[in-house]
């Protein structure tokens, strides 16, 4: 990578702004496009309120992260999507938030329908009006035949899930296209993260996808820290925060075997993973009070001192646990009327993964060795590390034996943790951090690995130390066109299977 | 097969022995809260500028909470030398209306009763209920989803979470109800046919939680004009909380 065309930077630690080379707009293009070519992943394409366009890129090889940036001045510019897949729902997102408009974007449809799309003038265009746009009625990409039908799902779903629309065009049952419209879980945190810090950031933080409390408030955090002159935080609230992030990677692919299992009428492990589930969700409510991992987490360190007996208790507590995780997902994975059900079905190639970005699970399933605790993590990852999954497939059954594969890894990494945890003398608590303090004209990436996949927060501030831009990416927000793909050519009544093969979040996408 | 019997075997009885016997909640469990008035001094006010939702209401000689608002952080707590905000361990924090979640030094909550005689005839041994997930960050939804597994079985009771409103005695809504999913919430109430109950779960439903006054959504049910039944705290409430709400509903619990 051209050191004259990226600003190399570190997770979680600051870069002052006027050190980001800023290139004109066909230079930061084709920077862009070369540099993904190559094998490098867009991370992150966003825009602040003043047309200030960042990319943020990473060398999983290398393990290192770029960032450059472009001023734009005027509200178009070329598209980089046609060369570089990656970037499409983030061209989708700036033209919708900031009415910035990219040249020959093939599939420019708004991303979360906010409420300043009647002042938006991106998507006007003969087939789209701006009267007909609210979420789920747009223009959706149709197939025409006389065999041909549509299949509409959702807003309101059948389970207990969050709300999405999804479309399908099918013949007989064969789905040749699924499209989404998402946007019902819209909220509105990103505007208001922006503007002078206050301590409801920390809230939104924790409530961006409530089941990803811990990655998301990690992510949020670090961010604070590195804007507060690079804070460093003692190891040991490094070593417990890691502990909550497993813990919650732990309950959450449990549910979501339990789930699989569940929809192919696996009863057994279905049944068990239900309440094993709540077993390990009881253990994060031991450490803080909350099954989910709220008010436990803060920027600067931790919100709760746990004694060392807690910490031991919490140790009996998984040694007893496992046993039964172990045996309820080893009878399903050892079943072959499972394995029969889960093989060749919803398969991406890994090419297809590469090309439009996938991370976290669905992409370690196609082969690709992305982690954020191996690539960008080290200073925490370092005395205890983890494995990183893989496997090759591709399909469901990948993506179901590799939340297995990080339940193990997880596990042993909890064990040798806690203990670590449990000799040590002092486990301090935090100082809180001041933010009338935090760096002026600077910009923070905050990466976390969250169970779905990389959680990205991007904060960049002004010269009063104000937020300028506060960019959240959920895994989920890269990963959603990965369901789309895995669905064509497949039948549609194995929808709910790979749907919940990927269990994305809804409102982490919606924001 | 044999596998399988086997570790069903193994397995044994996993449900808990609820209502005779409460499970053990977690130590640091946020609980109903507890205002120890005779101690505050009113010009402080630090815990009313600390509160994420402004649930903490100070007029000039007491001091409340409105549940309805409150994320149960604990920011009041940290905040207070007298420690004049205390959480307990106390689940029981469901009601009728939304004027009994303000809790003041009385330190009483007028707790849920159950349906009313004719409705109760009818669902109190079999409510089927539509949850709709209204803008919820899906922390409500997963622990409203784990009352159907084994520990909790919400089943034994009559109570059946359904795929469709027609099918259903009752909505429960989880999230603020962002104005993307107005629409959907309100013709989903109205395909529920008539008795029907509505029950908001979790501080976004009733209040708007942490996006009270985000133009992006309606402060909640209430901002969607359906008549409430039962309202249930919490960010996200216990499984044991919403389990209480819904026994007292049906008249399986009374004290």
């Amino acid at each position: 990578m051209n050191n004259y065309q990226f600003a190399k930077i570190q997770n979680g630690k600051l870069l002052p702004i006027n050190s980001i080379p800023k290139l004109k707009i066909n230079e930061f293009r084709n920077s862009i496009i070369s540099n993904t070519h190559n094998g490098k992943r867009l991370l992150c394409l966003c825009a602040d309120r003043s047309l200030n366009m960042f990319a943020v890129l990473s060398d999983d090889e290398k393990k290192t992260l770029w960032i450059n940036c472009t001023q734009l001045y005027s509200n178009q510019y070329q598209s980089l999507t046609p060369e570089c897949i990656q970037a499409h729902m983030f061209e989708r997102e700036m033209a919708e938030q900031l009415n910035i408009y990219p040249q020959n974007h093939p599939y420019l449809k708004p991303v979360r329908f906010n409420n300043n799309l009647q002042k938006n003038n991106s998507f006007t265009n003969e087939t789209l009006s701006l009267e007909s746009l609210g979420p789920g009625l747009m223009d959706f990409y149709t197939i025409k035949g006389k065999e041909i039908h549509e299949v509409a799902v959702g807003p309101v779903h059948a389970g207990i899930i969050e709300s999405g629309h999804f479309r399908f065009q099918c013949h007989g049952e064969m789905v040749l296209f699924l499209e989404l419209a998402l946007g019902y879980q819209h909220r509105g945190i990103e505007n208001r993260m922006l503007g002078k810090h206050n301590f409801l950031h920390l809230k939104y933080a924790e409530t961006i996808a409530g089941d990803s409390t811990i990655a998301h408030t990690w992510a949020y955090c670090q961010i604070l820290e590195g804007l507060a002159n690079n804070m460093v935080i003692n190891p040991n609230i490094l070593l417990i925060r890691s502990i909550a992030l497993e813990l919650e990677r732990i309950a959450n692919h449990i549910g979501d075997l339990g789930n699989i299992a569940g929809d192919i009428g696996f009863l057994p492990t279905s049944e068990s993973c239900g309440y094993i589930r709540g077993a390990w969700l009881n253990l994060t409510a031991e450490f803080c009070g909350s099954r989910m991992g709220r008010n436990w987490l803060c920027p600067g360190g931790l919100q709760i001192t746990n004694t060392k007996e807690e910490f031991s208790k919490i140790l009996d507590s998984i040694l007893k646990i496992w046993n039964s995780t172990e045996s309820a997902i080893s009878l399903m994975l050892n079943t072959t009327s499972v394995l029969n059900r889960l093989e060749g079905i919803g398969k991406i190639s890994t090419i297809q993964a590469k090309d439009i970005g996938l991370v976290g699970i669905p992409a370690r399933a196609c082969g690709l060795k992305i982690d954020t605790r191996k690539t960008h993590s080290s200073n925490i990852y370092n005395k205890i590390p983890i494995e990183i999954s893989n496997h090759s497939g591709g399909d469901v059954y990948s993506r179901t034996i590799m939340r297995w594969f990080e339940i193990k890894e997880s596990y042993k990494f909890l064990c040798s943790a806690l203990k670590k945890i449990i000799q040590t003398d002092e486990i301090t608590n935090r100082p809180s951090i001041n933010v009338n303090h935090l760096i002026s004209n600077s910009i923070c990436v905050s990466i976390i690995e969250g169970w779905r996949g990389e959680v990205l927060h991007f904060a960049t501030t002004d010269s009063s130390s104000n937020f300028t831009m506060y960019k959240i990416v959920d895994p989920s927000f890269h990963n959603w066109f990965g369901l789309t793909l895995s669905l064509r050519n497949e039948l549609i009544s194995d929808f709910p299977l790979c749907n919940k093969s990927f269990n994305l979040s809804y409102c982490g996408h919606d924001l | 097969m044999i596998n399988i019997l086997l570790s069903r075997y193994r397995q044994g009885h996993k449900t808990a022995p609820y209502p005779k016997m409460n499970p053990t909640l977690p130590s640091r469990f946020c609980g109903c809260p507890k205002i120890k008035q005779e101690f505050c001094k009113s010009d402080c006010n630090k815990c009313v500028t600390l509160c994420p939702t402004k649930a903490i209401i100070q007029t000039n000689k007491s001091l409340a909470i409105d549940l309805g608002k409150c994320l149960f952080c604990g920011n009041c707590t940290k905040v207070c030398k007298q420690e004049i905000i205390q959480f307990t361990n106390n689940h029981k924090l469901s009601v009728n209306n939304r004027s009994d979640l303000i809790i003041d030094s009385n330190n009483s909550l007028l707790l849920a009763k159950q349906l009313e005689k004719k409705m109760l005839k009818i669902f109190g041994r079999s409510l089927k209920i539509r949850v709709v997930s209204a803008g919820g960050c899906n922390g409500c939804e997963l622990d409203v989803n784990a009352l159907e597994t084994i520990t909790w079985d919400i089943g034994r009771f009559g109570i059946q979470f359904v795929a469709s409103p027609r099918h259903a005695d009752g909505i429960l809504i989880c999230g603020p109800i962002t104005t993307n999913m107005l629409l959907a919430v309100k013709e989903t109430y109205i395909a529920i046919p008539n008795p029907k109950i509505a029950i908001a779960v979790g501080a976004c439903s009733i209040s708007g939680g942490p996006y009270i006054d985000h133009k992006e959504q309606v402060n909640g049910i209430l901002g969607a004009n359906i008549n409430v039944d039962l309202f249930i705290p919490g960010c996200p409430p216990h499984p044991l909380t919403i389990m209480d709400g819904f026994m007292r509903l049906i008249h399986k619990i009374e004290e």
